[in-house]
Order: structure tokens, then sequence, then C-alpha cells
């Protein structure tokens, strides 16, 4: 060993994406979870995503309300700016963030109770106006960080931990926002990574909000028999309605399948998503049908995951809003200051 | 000019009162009565005489009482006055009442068929065919009723000399391009001054007489002045919810920056105006957009402040710049919505819970509504904190007039926000370490391409690193940082106006739009008791040296305010509790804007 020449010693250079950074340039802070959280299972994918889409992380703008899942932002992207919001208000810091930077990615990360209950009428209105931004929803149907309270998502009829049963119905997130004019939405499980991950990827390419509702299981509060967001039920019971894969605009496609069972989605970047149809009349591009299968899903129980729905021709707000190509937040004081005469001539128009 | 200048100010000349009387107009909202009123008003400003109009009008869009005032006043006093001298009684609902209430003496123009001379006989009544009149000037009848109000206007002035000449420029301007607009109003005014030539006999002593004391003034109302103000600072991110009486803010702001703000080549928008879903959004937007590096401001009234008072929080722990518009109406809940007051002094300086405390600003003017808009904006990126604006209902929304707005002399300052090459210099970026012993720490922006640029900011526990953190310690360093930039602010913000009389023993404090009912008073208590005082204008809190000084100087210190709790004492006697036994109180808190009379007797019976 000792004779052993110094660079066998290091370690092989780790491998790096499109823009020469590492996987570990896209981690974050340890997480402070309980161990098993489905919410750490996500924050691994959307680092995934972003490793392997090339993101740039200083123009990512990690974004969150308040809850166990809102604390997240912290453990993914540390080269990101972040932003904590207050309980249930993140979508408006979202529409301000957008609007002062159109450069900036903006990755969001929800719960049940900071979008379904107390963030409800701002989920609605940022769907309405189509921020472009990624939402997760990290969905345990409790409310963690107080100690298992129902949370609105919660199913009819599901037990709590303490065995109390779940009397009113509960708030369908995707239906909700696809009613609303959402332009993506997809459902999944934090322990199906693969789908996971490719719904993120085309979550970052879609320009609009992106909704992601990801059933997330709370091991200390919600992970019990009675429970309908375990990791055990989510398992048991999830239907995939579609086999997906990503393919970025940067790579090209080569993924071969039988023709008639697969449909693409190409992204404004010239990305795509490939589904390989498992259901064979499903189409995500066909509003009316994803209400259909939604609303047929609910009524017979059904744990549907996949990309539930998609429009990639609707306007984003920065679109609507009109705004000029530079960031709002650096434009110079020749542009936003108007001169002299300008105000002379409102003055003179007052006289 | 001279001689016109030396003629004027006449109190009387062969009992005759020219330029000093006031006239209410009682009408019907929604009747269209607006167009007239403001008729009257411009023809009375271009005749070069000193002229203010308030609009009492009540929530609702029709059908509901309204009442607009004109004061006519030589000496440029423009606050409200509380006696009505002329009343133009066109509201049958009212009508009655609004009789009662005048002063012996008075006039009162009104519709023959409501038979008003029979309520009172100790004033002069000029009654007067409207519905006839307006007949015969249109055949159509939904005109009418709106030409009835012109007709008004022809009748008044003919009785008080009004310059018929002002009068059609001013419907010119009111009507601008609708050239049938302007000929049938202009008809309907012919018809009122040619029936009152006819059938009046003048029998009272108003008049106006050209003067030369409006030239090269502007009107405007302080809501509009605001959004100069804000268009002048740079503003790029505008988020807003519809509250009266702060909607016409954002909406004036609107208009002007669609007209000056868009890119030159390529005609988009160098600004964003958000009409969110609630106050909540609409301050969770702006704090959103400062973050990110936009020069960001919401505009609202009472009930949207006390929605706020999470986001404020939040601006103020974690240290985002932006700009918040409190256009005062009464509370508390809904309040009067449509009523003045300045009740929101405390909580807005207090906003949310904890310990916050902000700076506010206190314009008393149109000019201040503008000058203190560009201020707010700078003020805000220096400290990184939510600024406020405090005006009223009664600055906001009604016209005043004022001196042209000057253009901003001091630039655009952004603040300490550091740059990439800015982080590659200094090698190491904290964001809350206090660097320079003033409290105001460094920021970036998201997007800095820079690997030390990224930070965490959140409205938890921080340390210096902006890491979450529960220590004791770096708790309390925070809040005590926090502290030293508020009282670094002191230096920054408006000072007081201070007029000093150095006979007086009696000094007087308020803030806002109360300002021309003092200075109004002062000139009554000195005339009609000989006494004399001195007047601080406080312009923003916190509180700056001058204030204690201008107590101390003085026996006695009346803090006159609109509200019932006499907040801004109360916030005197905290800060400065050695001088408590000082302070006394004129409050005026009925929802109508302050009057110098109200001022003059209250001070008078304290004095006694």
């Amino acid at each position: 060993m000792v004779d052993a020449p110094v660079t066998s010693n290091q370690a092989p250079a780790p491998k790096t994406n499109r823009i020469g950074l590492t996987l570990a340039d896209y981690k974050g802070a340890p997480s402070t979870l309980c161990d098993g959280c489905g919410h750490d299972a996500i924050t691994a994918q959307i680092i995934k995503a972003c490793y392997e889409l090339g993101v740039e992380p200083h123009k990512v703008a990690k974004l969150s309300g308040i809850g166990c899942s809102s604390k997240t932002p912290a453990y993914f992207l540390s080269r990101a700016h972040g932003f904590n919001a207050v309980h249930g208000r993140m979508p408006s810091v979202a529409t301000g963030v957008s609007m002062a930077n159109r450069d900036l990615t903006l990755l969001a990360v929800s719960g049940d109770g900071d979008t379904a209950s107390i963030g409800l009428g701002q989920f609605c209105h940022i769907i309405r106006r189509n921020v472009p931004m990624i939402y997760i929803v990290e969905n345990n149907g409790v409310y963690g960080l107080t100690k298992g309270q129902f949370s609105a998502t919660a199913d009819f009829g599901s037990k709590s931990k303490s065995g109390v049963m779940n009397e009113l119905s509960s708030i369908d997130l995707c239906s909700l926002a696809i009613e609303l004019g959402a332009t993506f939405v997809g459902r999944s499980f934090a322990g199906d990574p693969k789908q996971l991950v490719a719904l993120i990827k085309a979550a970052v390419s879609h320009r609009g909000t992106a909704i992601l509702d990801v059933i997330s299981p709370c091991v200390t509060f919600n992970n019990h028999e009675g429970s309908t967001k375990s990791y055990k039920y989510a398992k048991e019971s999830e239907i995939p309605l579609h086999d997906l894969g990503f393919v970025p605009f940067f790579e090209q496609l080569t993924i071969e399948m039988e023709p008639g069972t697969i449909q693409e989605v190409e992204f404004h970047d010239g990305s795509k998503i490939i589904l390989k149809k498992l259901d064979k009349n499903y189409d995500p591009t066909n509003k009316l049908s994803a209400m259909n299968t939604l609303q047929k899903a609910i009524a017979e129980k059904q744990f549907l995951t996949g990309l539930l729905y998609v429009d990639e021709k609707k306007e984003d707000f920065t679109t609507i809003m009109d705004l000029v190509d530079e960031p709002l937040a650096t434009l110079s004081a020749e542009q936003t200051r108007p001169g002299k005469e300008v105000l002379e001539e409102i003055m003179n128009s007052l006289k | 000019m001279k001689t016109l200048a030396a003629n004027s100010a006449q109190k009387t000349e062969q009992g005759r009162i020219i330029n000093d009387f006031s006239i209410q107009v009682a009408t019907v909202n929604g009747s269209g009565s607006q167009s007239s009123n403001n008729v009257l008003m411009r023809a009375i400003f271009q005749m070069g005489i000193p002229v203010s109009g308030k609009n009492l009008f009540p929530s609702n869009i029709a059908g509901l009482p309204t009442w607009f005032t004109i004061r006519v006043n030589k000496d440029g006093w423009v606050a409200r006055k509380r006696e009505i001298d002329i009343l133009i009684a066109m509201n049958p609902q009212t009508s009655v009442e609004d009789v009662k209430s005048l002063p012996p003496g008075a006039i009162c123009i009104s519709p023959i068929e409501l038979h008003l001379d029979s309520v009172r006989s100790d004033i002069k009544h000029y009654q007067v065919p409207f519905a006839e009149l307006a007949t015969q000037t249109t055949e159509n009848i939904k005109l009418r009723k709106l030409l009835t109000n012109m007709v008004y206007v022809g009748v008044v002035g003919h009785l008080i000399e009004l310059d018929f000449e002002e009068v059609k420029k001013a419907i010119s301007r009111q009507f601008e391009g609708k050239t049938k607009a302007i000929d049938l109003n202009i008809a309907a005014v012919t018809k009122g001054r040619e029936w009152a030539a006819q059938n009046l006999k003048k029998e009272d002593p108003y008049y106006v007489q050209a003067d030369d004391k409006t030239q090269g003034k502007i009107i405007i109302d302080g809501n509009a002045a605001s959004a100069l103000g804000a268009m002048f600072a740079g503003v790029t991110v505008v988020t807003w919810y519809p509250i009266t009486p702060s909607s016409s803010v954002c909406e004036t702001l609107t208009d002007y920056m669609h007209q000056y703000r868009l890119d030159k080549k390529t005609g988009k928008a160098t600004y964003a105006i958000i009409q969110a879903e609630d106050e909540l959004a609409a301050l969770g937007m702006a704090i959103g957009a400062g973050w990110a590096g936009a020069r960001s401001m919401t505009s609202t009234s009472g009930p949207g402040i006390s929605l706020m008072s999470e986001f404020t929080g939040l601006g103020y722990f974690a240290e985002i710049p932006t700009v918040i518009f409190d256009i005062q109406r009464v509370g508390p809940s809904t309040g009067l919505p449509t009523r003045t007051s300045q009740a929101d002094l405390l909580s807005t300086y207090q906003l949310s819970h904890g310990d916050t405390k902000h700076i506010v600003l206190l314009p008393g003017t149109v000019e201040e509504c503008y000058s203190m808009a560009v201020n707010a904006f700078n003020l805000a990126e220096k400290f990184q904190t939510p600024v406020f604006v405090l005006s009223d209902l009664d600055l906001g929304m009604n016209n005043w007039m004022s001196d042209p707005f000057k253009y901003p002399d001091t630039p655009i300052d952004r603040g300490k926000v550091l740059t990439a090459s800015d982080l590659e210099r200094l090698g190491k970026f904290e964001r809350y370490k206090d660097i320079d012993g003033d409290g105001i720490p460094y920021r970036t922006l998201p997007g800095t391409n820079h690997a030390l640029a990224a930070y965490f900011t959140r409205g938890s526990g921080h340390n210096e690193k902006a890491a979450y953190t529960e220590r004791s310690d770096d708790y309390k360093n925070l809040m005590d940082r926090l502290n030293k930039k508020y009282q670094t602010a002191r230096k920054y913000i408006p000072k007081p106006s201070m007029v000093s009389d150095k006979t007086a023993k009696i000094g007087i404090i308020a803030y806002g739009s109360s300002h021309f009912a003092i200075t109004e008073s002062q000139s009554q208590l000195k005339t009609e008791a000989n006494i004399a005082t001195s007047y601080l204008r406080i312009k923003a809190l916190p509180f700056t040296e001058e204030l204690k000084q201008f107590i101390q100087t003085h026996e006695r210190i009346y803090v006159i305010e609109q509200n019932r709790d006499a907040q801004l004492r109360s916030l005197i006697t905290l800060e400065l509790p050695e001088f408590a036994t000082k302070l006394r109180s004129v409050l005026h808190y009925d929802g109508l804007p302050i009057d110098a009379r109200s001022i003059t007797e209250e001070i008078k019976s304290q004095e006694r």
C-alpha cells in the first residue's frame, strides 16, 4: 500500500451532468423529518430530476408555506434561493417572484394542510392565473407538526392513529385543479420513484402552473391500518394510468414501443413525455375524459396515478401580463422612472 | 393682475361677501351630479380663486343621498368649512333635514315643488322650476335628470356672478371631445342662468370675483398623487384588491403606467399590476416581488390592513422591502367605508404579532402623497422592510389645489444588494449580519449567479447566516439588530415640519390631512382670542429628535387627530413619558373631515 501511486488513492471523479455539476451539487441541508418520511423520498426525486435535467440551481427559486412538507426546500438545491413563507400563502409569494423575475424556475413545495385548507383560496387563484411554476403537494392526509389532526384531503371513512373515523368528504386536489383550468395535473406516490421523477421533469418543462399531488405517507401519524395514505395502502392500491418516460430536449428519442400504445406530449422547450398506455382509453390532453376518469376513481375509491391532464396551449401569466423580456427586478432607473418631460406633461394636464 | 389682487379679498363691499363662502349640493347618488359639481368647482378655480371640493358619498352605487361641498376662500383655507352658506337642495329625501341644518342667514336653492320655504323662514330661499327648465333643454327623458344638475350650475352661477366663459371652458374640459354633450350641458347652464336673471332677485351677499391666486396650480386628489409618486419611484410590481377609498390609487396608476411605462421599442410592460384575490394575496405578491428584487407595492384601507397583518410581520422579520399604502377610512370592522379617519396609526405602526414596529409615512398634502410615495420606495429598499404610507379618504379621494409636483431630486436607491461580482470580491456572504454597524444587512437577489449568493428566507428563527435556529442568543441577537436598524431609520425618515411662534406657550402637534384645518384654526385662535400657537406636523414614525425639542419648548401641547383614542398622543406618551402631563387632546371622529372651527372651539374651551 505504501508504494501505491498517489492517484490510485483518489476517489474516481464523480459523475457530472450536462452543465458539469454533480448530484451532490443539487442537495441541501440534512433533513430533520422523521426517518422514512415520504417527503424525503420526494426530495430525493426532486434532486435527481434537477440533476438529470441539468437545471441551473441559481436560476431556481424554492418556495413553500408552513408545515413538514414546507420545510423540505431546505433539503434540496442549496445553491438556489429559498423562501419559506406563511401558512397557505406560498402561491401569492410565488406570483410576486414570478413577476419580479421571469427567468427564474419556481419550484414550490406545499402540503395538504397548507394547500387544501388554509391555502385553498390561493391554490385556486394561482391555477387560474397559470403562473409558471412547479407546485408539489406532499399529501399525507394529516397535520404532522401539530401531531396528527386530519387534513382536508383525508378520505371519508379513513381512521386516525387514535382510532377516530374521518366523517367528512375529502377534497380531491387534482379534480379541483382540472376544474379550475390547470394546465398540468399529475398524481403520484412517494413510493413510486420512477414515475415521480418523470412527472417532476415534465413539470419543470411545462410552461404554466404544474400541479403534482404526491401521496407522501406520514410514518409517525398516518401509516397505520385504516389509513388510506399509508405506504401499505398506497402501494397495494396504486393504479398507474400509464408508464411514463421523459425525454429532455437535449436528448434524442430512443424509446421504442409498440405503435398505438404510446402517446407523446411535447413541451415548450422541446422535451417530451412518453406515455405508454395501460388504460387504452386514457388521453391526458382530453379534459372531459380526465374529469370522468377521476370522478369514477373517487367513486370507486381507486388510487390513480400518472399524468392526469396537460394543456400546453394556454398562455401563462407572464405572457398574459405582456412583460418585457428582461426581469423587472433588474430594470435600470432609465427604464422605470419616466423623464422630467412626462411629469411636466401630466402637471400641465392638471392645471 | 396687481389691481385684481388688490381688489380681492374684500370681506364686505357694500355688504358683499366676496370669495369666502361654502356651497353644499345635496343630490341622490348616481344622478350624475359629480360632473356638475366638478364644473362648478373648476370654473371658480379658473377664475383664480382658491377652492376645494369634498365629496360626501354613501357606500352605494345609486339611490342614497350624497353631498358635495365646495369651499371658496380668498385666503386659501381649503379645509372643510363646518357651516354651509349656500345650499343647493336637490334631494327630496334629505331636503328638510338639510335646510334645518343651515345657519341663520344662509341661502337655499331648491326645486319649487319641495316648498322648502315652509320649513324655515330665517334663511333666503330661491325656488326654481328645475324639472321644467330641464324639459325645455332636451326631449330625452334620460338626459333630463343629468341636465337638471347643470341647470343648478347656471342658477347658482348667475347668483354669485360666476364667469360664464369659465363655466363653458370647464364643461369642455369635463366632456372632452364629446361635442354633443358639451353643447347640451352649456345649453342647460344657459337655461338656468337666463331663468335666474329674469326671475330671481338677488338678496344675499355671496359673490365671486376674479383673482390670481390659483395661477400655475394644479387640482388633483391624493390617490392620483400617490399613484404618480409610485410611477416616478420606478415601481415594477403593483398588487391590490379593490377597497374604498383606496381603489383609485391602483386604478389611476394603471392608467398612467399604461401610458408612460411601456417599453419604447417593444411596447411591452416594464411593470406588472395584479388585481389579487384578497388583501392577503395582494401583500403576499408584493412581498414575493420585493424579495426577488422588484420595487413592489400594494394599496388598501383598514379591513385590508387587518388582513395584511401576518405578511407584514414576515416582511419585517425576514427583512423584505415593499410599500403599503393605507388610505384610511372609518373603522372598526367595515365601519363607515366612505367616511374619513386617522384611526389606523397605532395598528399600522405595530402591525402583526410579536415585537414589530414599522416605518410609517404621514402625508398631509397631495404634494406629500406624491413625494412621500417616491421616498417610501427608497426607504423600503434601504431598510429592507415594509414601509407604510398613511393617507386617508379626505386626502385621497377629494380634489385639492396644489403647486405642481417637482421631479424627484434623489436617485433611485436600491439599498444594500450584492451582485455576483461583489460576492466574488468579498469571498463571503452572511445574509443577516450587521457589517456596517447600522443594523442593515446585505442581501442578494434570486438568480444571482454565484455559489455564495443563495440563502434561505424564513419567518421562523434564523441566525446571521439565515439558517434555522431556535437558540436564545441567535433570536435575541436578531431582535436587537432589527431594533438597531429601526433606530438608524430615525435619521433617514422625513422630519416634522415646524412653524414656531416665539411668543406661543401652546404647541400643536398633528399629522396627515388635519393640516389645513389646523393652520386655519391657528389664524382663528390668534385673531379671535389672541392665542398664539406653534405647530409641529409629524411626517413619519418613528419619532425624530425634533418632537422632543418642540414639546420641551412649549407649556402645553394640543395633539390634534381624527380618531377617538388619541392614538398619536398615546404613542408620544409611550415614547416620551416625561411629557405626558403636558399633552392634551383635540379629537375629531365623526367621519367628516376635520374643520378649523371645531378645533378652535375646543382649544378655546380648554384654555378657558
